[in-house]
């Protein structure tokens, strides 16, 4: 890194603290909300094969 | 009123028109707030850079109080109108409050680092912010301890009446105790004490941390709908002498897919 760009990441000597914390907190809601999505995906699915054999039965 | 959009049918219908409007707006709006934050924010004049983590740390602590009194008030409604979309609603924020105040903590901890010189301190703010943090917890331990769904959500919502009490703690323990954390300079008497620059990205990114608790509740509560649902479907079709047996207790109910 060079420039403009190495002057920019390293936020001023507070690069060691500030891209952590935008890191962690992206790792987290973002992770939070592929987990949610999974979830909710699953669920849609089992439901559907669920009430398809329910109505086979009938 | 509530009761007429309050129907889970309704619901269902209404949030799979909303859920996508949702989530690209959340994208949208905290796509342009990292601009904002990253980019276009000056550097405080004692903090420098490292101020930046404030629009993360901020935004989420709010979030975390909101998430909480969201439960809160849903958990009342679950409990005297024992209404089923107010204790999905409330099981469904828990996590999501959780997140937030797990991020509040962490990036708290970044940053007092360089400015107070520790990690963390036991200081009556961060303090009340952890016991917060365990009362997430507990809620969510509480709710999934049990078999069948409602009776958790009942035990869950007296939990997080009683938990209320810490709210005013948290907001006004900078104020009632001295403190190493800073008081309030949005949310006070007499308007926010803090520069356009930084006050504009810190409010879009409240509200891109607003849209994303929307998002993941309208995921999370039609997650748990859908699941109920599977779990009513599986015991009606389950053979009547097992069904009786279950009535019995000699047969354990099966668990849900979670």
């Amino acid at each position: 890194m060079n420039g403009d760009v190495g002057r920019y990441l390293a936020m001023g000597g507070y690069a060691a603290f500030v891209w952590p914390a935008y890191g962690m907190a992206l790792a987290v809601l973002g992770g939070l909300a592929w987990h949610s999505w999974r979830r909710y995906r699953a669920s849609t699915v089992a439901l559907e094969k669920l009430q398809r054999e329910f109505r086979a039965r009938r | 009123m509530i009761s007429r959009f309050a129907n889970p049918a309704r619901f269902m219908r209404l949030s799979a028109t909303a859920l996508p409007w949702c989530g690209w707006l959340t994208l949208a709006v905290v796509a342009v707030g990292l601009y904002l934050a990253l980019v276009v924010a000056p550097p405080d004049y004692q903090q420098g850079e490292s101020v930046r983590i404030m629009y993360v740390h901020v935004p989420a602590a709010w979030m975390a109080l909101g998430v909480y009194l969201f439960i809160a008030v849903a958990s009342g409604v679950a409990l005297v109108w024992r209404h089923p979309l107010a204790e999905i609603a409330a099981g469904a924020a828990a996590p999501i409050g959780a997140a937030f105040t797990f991020v509040c903590l962490a990036t708290g901890s970044l940053w007092g680092r360089p400015m107070w010189g520790a990690w963390w301190v036991w200081d009556a703010r961060l303090t009340s912010v952890l016991v917060l943090f365990f009362l997430y917890l507990g809620y969510i331990a509480l709710v999934n301890a049990f078999d069948e769904p409602s009776r958790g959500a009942r035990a869950g919502s007296v939990l997080a009446l009683v938990g209320v009490v810490n709210l005013p703690i948290i907001k006004f323990s900078v104020d009632w105790w001295n403190t190493l954390h800073q008081p309030a300079s949005v949310m006070r008497l007499g308007g926010p004490r803090i520069d356009p620059s930084m006050l504009v990205p810190l409010l879009v990114m409240a509200v891109g941390f607003l849209l994303l608790f929307l998002t993941l509740l309208l995921l999370g509560m039609r997650a748990a709908l859908n699941e109920r649902k599977a779990l009513a479907l599986r015991l009606n079709s389950a053979p009547v002498p097992d069904r009786a047996a279950r009535r019995e207790g000699s047969v354990p109910a099966q668990s849900s897919t979670r």
